[in-house]
């Protein structure tokens, strides 16, 4: 069942000329910091995306992680790496690498619109944050664990990886 | 007018696109991990659209495949920024066509 009420159908407008605005300035603007801005402009949009699906415990997840820790990782290896070219708008394979992207997008919008899926008319989640903890402790209790380990072995090998000596 | 699951799946799939294109033709190490992020975040929106508008017994499932996503993703930044440190320490560049010292 689609979602009727105007409020959320013009924040979806809004929301998704954000996301895929920022999304292109990342790849047309030189300078390396503004297509970092430009990233985080457009993670803030998928954020506000989540809030018209209902997942609002996800869109807050998304601000935190995207938004926050990730962009600040990208903002320090942005800025430790002082020698490096800032310009972002070196390219290889440009054409190719358009065509390409054009034609993977077409196909997946072409078979999202030719399908037809089987839809509910169960309305918007109610909430979100206390069915999510239930399914991360019940049925997706493995892999949660499993997540929890691969965090740290993430960050030990990071901090490996740049340790001076 | 109304928003339907094909909007968010276009909308998916556009971003998903800019993601692969810049992964293609960016140099920038760092440019290329952008583009990776922007990947996952078409997949997630794609999750939770579907979460939101597919018929299932459990729909909350597909936003606990995002939350383990973003679990993933914030790993491979990590791991792959402090590479990216790496690599500038040793050749002072981040430019992947000139980390090429594998090449014969």
């Amino acid at each position: 069942m689609a979602v009727d009420d105007p409020g959320v159908v013009a924040a979806f407008w809004v929301l998704s000329a954000t996301t895929i605005g920022g999304a292109l300035m990342v790849a047309a603007v030189r300078n390396l910091i503004h297509a970092f801005l430009f990233l985080v402009l457009s993670f803030i949009g998928v954020a506000g995306l989540y809030l018209t699906l209902s997942a609002d415990f996800i869109a807050v997840v998304q601000v935190l992680i995207y938004a926050g820790a990730i962009a600040v990782l990208m903002l320090f290896a942005i800025m430790l790496t002082p020698l490096a070219a800032r310009d972002n708008s070196e390219t290889i394979f440009l054409a190719p690498a358009a065509v390409l992207a054009g034609l993977v997008a077409t196909t997946i919008a072409l078979i999202a619109v030719d399908t037809s899926w089987p839809l509910s008319d169960r309305g918007p989640f109610a909430t979100t944050a206390a069915a999510l903890g239930e399914a991360l402790l019940d049925p997706f209790v493995l892999p949660f664990e499993v997540a929890s380990v691969l965090l740290v072995v993430a960050m030990i090998g990071a901090i490996m990886l740049v340790r001076e000596d | 007018m109304s928003v339907g699951l094909e909007h968010y799946l276009v909308v998916g799939a556009i971003l998903f696109s800019i993601g692969l294109f810049l992964v293609l033709a960016k140099r920038n190490a760092v440019g290329i991990l952008m583009g990776v992020e922007l990947m996952l975040n078409a997949a997630n929106l794609t999750l939770v659209a579907f979460s939101r508008f597919i018929e299932s017994p459990r729909p909350i499932d597909g936003q606990a495949f995002t939350v383990f996503v973003v679990t993933v993703a914030a790993a491979e930044a990590s791991v792959a920024l402090a590479l990216i440190v790496a690599i500038y320490r040793v050749r002072q560049t981040i430019d992947v066509d000139r980390i090429n010292i594998l090449r014969w």
